[in-house]
């Protein structure tokens, strides 16, 4: 049995990469449910359908246009989409649902989970699709003189361009700023003459705006299929709990650990790579019950 | 102004206010007094629609009011300062103004600057967040959030609760300014003197009902009900 594995530095290297890269979908994604549940008090468990209609909708729209093209208009519109379900999702249900206690909630959004991911299986069946990435994003290129995918180089380049574009929102724009209000005394904000309502709705429509534009970003990664939905909202769940609820260089530093440790689970110990994440997830929570950094809740 | 008729306000099963009513006319500061839990901080919630009262009406400039969420009742010219402050804290100081920026009806136009020169103590610490300020650079800077909105009317929830007595004196200079500019005030306090001092006319509340008003020369006068209602 081959405990340890490939231990120079080109692998290390190597690994440290796709960890990091790994670590860039959980954040566009844990981003974007922290949001929801900072601003709007909101334990989105549907936050994980959302992630898969985003990498349907990507392989729907890929396909339909096909080629490089393709990629790249699923890649903008495929969010899109996600975010106009959210939207429809928020005027509907959620908005009448912000005042219940977090255990109605929970039970609610897990329910949604469910629908939407019977839902699914009725527009895509339960096949397992693939999406190709543009033909300069496949294959790879070698950094230190073993191979590395260039699709994960381009993840390396969209999650800090999405890092910044969060930070330029929340704190450069009134909408940011309202939402950043609102996380803390909602009753406030409302009292200071500010439709909350609109506010929420923004706030929700656009972290499952994240959720979809992970959701279209993994998929030329992985199989497009059923069952993605739980894989990513346990992933992101804990992620969110070791960052520090709401915060969200809370889910950017979750995202890290959580990537780092399961590319280096594979190197050392393979058999049992998927443990390691979870480890570090315990210990993170003895040292720090409420997260690495500042909970808002 | 404002007339509250005979509101009863609930928190829950609880109730807490049993047909409280009363007037505040335009220009005039009226004070609230009541001892702790006696049902003050209700009744501005009432009024502002925090906490909407089950029966009974408000009414603001002749306009039935109750029921209209908060946030159309600040923009009608209703302006809320709460009782524990409630400052935006991850935002700073200057953030926490803008953000309640109005420029809509009101009386005067009120913006950052003119706030910064109503209250000098704020200007110094424009950048700070509002979670680190003492508690009397809070309580300016919650007025001064309120103000923002351009009220014509404001409920002042015990504003100089817990303050040294510079701060206080400070605020009680600013709130008489703020009377001589026309903004109408219904001010809660325990504190009788600053209230007395600036108000034109008071109710005293008692376990939820409004057990005596006047004008203040009869409520200074009248020791006996406030010996009854307001010593602890
Ligand atoms: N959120 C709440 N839920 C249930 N009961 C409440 C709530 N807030 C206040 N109360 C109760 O309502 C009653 C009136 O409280 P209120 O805050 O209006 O008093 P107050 O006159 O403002 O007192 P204080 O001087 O302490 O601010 C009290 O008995 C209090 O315990
Ligand atoms: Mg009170």
């Amino acid at each position: 049995m081959e405990i340890i594995g490939d231990l120079t530095f080109a692998g290390l290297a190597s690994h440290l990469l796709v960890g990091l890269s790994r670590a860039m979908i959980l954040f566009i994604v844990t981003s974007g449910l922290s949001f929801v549940l900072g601003v709007l008090r909101v334990p989105n468990i549907a936050h994980g359908s959302l992630y898969m209609i985003g990498a349907f909708v990507a392989f729907s729209i890929s396909h339909a246009i096909g080629g490089n093209t393709g990629f790249w208009v699923a890649l903008l519109l495929s969010p899109v989409v996600v975010g106009l379900v959210a939207l429809i999702a928020e005027r509907s249900l959620f908005c009448h649902l912000y005042e219940r206690e977090h255990l109605m909630l929970l039970l609610f959004t897990f329910a949604l989970m469910l629908i939407l991911g019977d839902l699914v299986k009725m527009f895509w069946g339960a096949d397992y699709r693939s999406i190709m990435a543009p033909k300069y994003l496949r294959g790879s290129i070698n950094i230190f003189d073993s191979p590395f995918p260039k699709y994960n180089l381009f993840l390396l380049v969209i999650g800090p361009i999405v890092a910044v574009l969060l930070w330029l929102f929340s704190n450069k724009t009134k909408m940011g700023k309202i939402a950043r209000a609102a996380a803390v005394d909602r009753e406030m904000v409302g009292a200071i003459g500010i439709n909350v309502s609109w506010v929420f709705a923004f706030a929700f429509v656009l972290g499952c705006l994240l959720a979809g534009l992970g959701g279209a970003l993994v998929s030329p990664t992985v199989s497009v299929t059923l069952g993605m939905d739980h894989d990513i909202i346990m992933e992101a769940f804990l992620i969110v709990t070791i960052g520090g609820l709401g915060n969200m260089w809370g889910a950017l530093v979750g995202s890290l650990l959580f990537g780092i440790t399961q590319s280096f689970g594979v190197l050392f110990w393979p058999q049992f790579a998927i443990v390691f994440p979870y480890l570090a997830v315990v210990i993170v929570l003895i040292w720090k019950p409420t997260g690495m950094l500042k909970s808002v809740w | 102004m404002l007339g509250v008729e005979e509101i009863h306000t609930f928190y829950g099963l609880s109730h807490i206010l049993f047909g409280v009513s009363l007037t505040v006319l335009r220009g005039e500061i009226v004070c609230l007094l009541g001892r702790n839990g006696a049902g003050k901080s209700t009744t501005m919630r009432s009024i502002m629609g925090l906490t909407p009262p089950r029966q009974g009406t408000i009414r603001f400039r002749g306009k039935d009011i109750t029921g209209n969420k908060p946030y159309q009742i600040a923009r009608m010219g209703i302006g809320y300062v709460p009782d524990d402050r409630r400052v935006f804290a991850d935002l700073s100081v200057g953030e926490n103004l803008e953000l309640a920026q109005r420029t809509t009806g009101g009386l005067a136009v009120w913006d950052k600057d003119r706030v910064y020169s109503f209250f000098p103590a704020l200007r110094r610490i424009d950048s700070r967040k509002a979670g680190f300020l003492s508690g009397g650079e809070q309580q300016m800077l919650t007025i001064g959030r309120a103000l923002m909105t351009n009220p014509d009317f404001l409920l002042l929830d015990e504003p100089t609760e817990g303050l040294a007595p510079m701060i206080v004196k400070e605020l009680e200079d600013r709130i008489g300014r703020l009377r001589a500019e026309g903004l109408t005030v219904l001010l809660a306090e325990q504190n009788q003197k600053v209230a007395l001092r600036l108000s034109d006319k008071g109710y005293i509340i008692d376990n939820g009902l409004i057990r005596y008003h006047g004008s203040t020369e009869e409520l200074t006068a009248d020791e006996e009900a406030r010996k009854k209602y307001l010593l602890v």
